[in-house]
């Protein structure tokens, strides 16, 4: 906690702030509030009801009004703080529960005395009484309300299997490009490099063509294969894999290695860093696709999560209460994976670049 | 049985030429060593004779069998790297048994294979460890452990030692020595350290740009070299060279010279000084330049009158300053004679 807290307050000399540190600080909070605040605003209204999030003006902290069973109504009645003139012209606040309303008038009753006689207010005399209170059913109800199961099941499924594929296949492709001579070597790798050049969106079409050509559309392979051969990754690895010393191959091959074992035995396990990246990347690029998925799924039971977030907002109503919540929990996987295996972003990537 | 024949081996790379047409004989159970300055092709003679590297022309036989087309596995080699070139992320044990696993033997036949090579280099505590976490001459055992128990036709050693320091250096020497006592099988051994070369060797291979020099045993090569290169190579401190006219000084030694030699060598243990200038001995005058003390002996370095360096090894207790003029003698029975294009002149 010391630590953290040193941290945190340091300057730029020794006591006395430099105007570099109100600099730098304006920066980091600037930063820090741009990138962190729509998270945090997402998350508060996750936990709201559907009438919170509509409320104007918009509260930070998840509020609902309070309700209160009264006798002789079937349903739990919102709970107003009114303000009531009797008779003789004193004007009173109390929490009167509503009963109905109907235009400007609202009809309230007092849940201490429900038999009393109800009262008539204008409705700008009464406040809604407001409670702090997490809408967990957001969160509860998604997954009955929804085929969220089968969502769930299906990215995990083009994640899991497309980044497995791609470390193979890349790792293959770099391991050629790395560790054999042959000629056209150079070409082939500034082929490959070059394909980066390539914004996706333009062979969007052809490789919707394809994909449907083949007859895989409406099928999780659709969106697997086409984009398991990244040239980011081969780059990536083939830089790694150049640090390798080739007299390990060597020593291997003397040993009876045959090349597919020198692949899996050696290359593989010595790669580990520059994979772990690969791995990361690829999981978090498979997990947020969504234009792939969206040209080649439009059967719903194929439909990833981010699919499934895009057809919640329909063309007349759109379930935002649900909408949020849904999508909080498809971050969640996408931000372990980050905060649990960044530093080997860090080493992988230094790695492969410096050595 | 184990034998090498190179008939008339050649590499090229492009225009390069490394290997220049070499023709080479190991009988079984030799321990021959490749010796040479940098850049003169003798790891990649070795790589040749490995399989790592294929030759441009001529034949490489193995038990009289010609392995030109036969993989580096399949040749019956075993090779020992400069870098050790050891799988750092398996265990001594594993590194020890990947050959035999890759080659599908028994895993029983394994673990008895391999203990028994961990106990010859004395790493039966070391097989759980990894590699980094080894010091040199240790994972410098298991690079030799590695070779062994493949059970090799040829072990061969590419400057194995020369990543250790002086010390551990010199054990190992011992212990590779012992090893080819009681293995007894043919290694081939590529340094550049004549000093290597000399304690190692039955046969040691002298190369100079892609061609044998000369081949023989220490004792041939150091007494009987056959031209500047070989003389100059072998022995340290390296041998002196005088040209005929500087000794026109001493008439009693130059009378004895070959009318074709143009040029004397003589090793720096084989010669003597006299600091009484003007007895009656006849010699050459040597100026002093440095004189370094070394217990045992003294090293001398000084200039004839015409300017040719010479070394002196000296086991003579005197003691010289720069500038000293002394009379050096020269031995003509330790004396070799070149021609004008530096080859050994045979008397």
């Amino acid at each position: 906690m010391n630590r953290i807290t040193q941290f945190l307050t340091r300057t730029h000399g020794k006591g006395k702030l430099d105007w570099t540190d109100y600099v730098s600080y304006t920066y980091l909070f600037v930063g820090l509030f741009t990138m962190f605040a729509p998270i945090v605003w997402l998350v508060m209204s996750s936990l709201k009801t559907e009438s919170a999030i509509a409320q104007f003006p918009p509260t930070f902290l998840p509020y609902s009004q309070r309700e209160v069973v009264v006798a002789g109504h079937d349903k739990p009645l919102p709970l107003y703080l009114t303000k009531i003139t009797d008779v003789s012209g004193n004007t009173t606040e109390r929490e009167m529960a509503q009963v109905m309303r109907l235009g400007i008038e609202a009809t309230m009753i007092d849940p201490a005395k429900p038999s009393a006689e109800p009262v008539r207010v204008n409705i700008n005399d009464r406040k809604p009484v407001n409670e702090l209170k997490l809408a967990t059913s957001n969160y509860t109800e998604v997954f009955g309300k929804f085929n969220f199961g089968r969502y769930l099941f299906n990215s995990v499924f083009i994640t899991v299997i497309a980044t497995l594929l791609t470390l193979l296949v890349n790792s293959m492709a770099a391991f050629a490009l790395s560790k054999y001579q042959f000629k056209g070597q150079k070409l082939v790798f500034g082929l490959i490099i070059a394909t980066l050049m390539i914004p996706p969106t333009i062979i969007l079409v052809p490789v919707f063509l394809v994909i449907n050509s083949v007859g895989m559309l409406n099928s999780l392979w659709g969106v697997i294969l086409p984009a398991i051969a990244t040239p980011t990754g081969v780059f990536l690895l083939r830089q790694y894999m150049l640090t390798i010393p080739d007299e390990l191959l060597e020593a291997a091959r003397m040993d009876f290695a045959s090349e597919w074992r020198i692949y899996w035995k050696i290359i593989l396990p010595l790669s580990a860093p520059a994979l772990a990246v690969l791995a990361i990347f690829s999981v978090m690029w498979r997990w947020n696709d969504f234009l792939l998925p969206l040209i080649v799924l439009s059967k719903s039971e194929f439909f990833t999560l981010q699919l499934a977030l895009n057809s919640f907002q329909g063309e007349l109503n759109t379930q935002w209460h649900y909408l949020l919540a849904m999508t909080v929990i498809t971050l969640i996987p996408i931000t372990m994976v980050f905060a649990f295996l960044q530093k080997y972003i860090t080493t992988g990537i230094a790695g492969a670049g410096v050595k | 049985m184990s034998t090498l024949q190179l008939q008339s081996l050649t590499k090229s790379f492009g225009d390069v030429h490394v290997i220049k047409g070499v023709d080479l004989q190991v009988e079984h159970g030799q321990f021959v060593v490749f010796v040479g300055p940098s850049g003169c092709g003798k790891s990649t003679l070795l790589r040749m004779i490995a399989g790592l590297e294929t030759s441009t022309a001529g034949d490489i036989k193995i038990d009289d069998a010609v392995v030109n087309d036969v993989s580096a596995a399949q040749r019956g080699c075993a090779m020992v790297f400069q870098s050790y070139a050891l799988y750092p992320h398996m265990s001594v044990y594993d590194n020890m048994a990947f050959g035999l696993e890759n080659a599908g033997v028994a895993k029983s036949v394994i673990i008895e294979k391999v203990t028994a090579a961990a106990t010859l280099l004395r790493l039966t505590e070391l097989l759980d460890r990894k590699p980094t976490q080894l010091s040199g001459g240790q994972r410098q055992r298991v690079a030799i452990g590695r070779a062994i128990v493949r059970e090799p036709k040829l072990f061969l050693f590419d400057e194995p030692l020369s990543n250790l320091d002086a010390e551990l250096r010199v054990s190992m020497r011992a212990e590779l020595r012992e090893l080819h006592a009681r293995l007894g099988s043919t290694m081939i051994y590529v340094t550049h350290d004549q000093v290597e070369a000399m304690t190692l060797a039955d046969k040691i291979v002298v190369l100079r740009a892609g061609k044998i020099e000369q081949v023989g045993t220490p004792k041939e090569l150091y007494e009987r070299p056959v031209n500047t290169f070989v003389a100059g190579f072998i022995g340290s401190p390296r041998m002196n060279f005088i040209p005929k006219d500087a000794l026109q000084a001493a008439p009693a030694l130059a009378s004895q010279l070959s009318p074709a030699a143009s040029q004397v060598g003589i090793r720096p243990e084989h010669l003597l000084i006299d600091t009484d200038v003007n007895s009656a001995i006849q010699g050459l005058s040597l100026t002093v330049q440095q004189f370094e003390y070394m217990g045992a002996s003294s090293l001398l370095q000084g200039l004839l009158a015409d300017g040719t360096r010479i070394e002196v090894l000296l086991s003579q207790a005197v003691a010289l300053q720069r500038g000293d003029v002394v009379k050096l003698i020269l031995d003509a029975a330790k004396m070799h004679s070149f021609d004008a294009d530096e080859q050994r002149i045979i008397i």
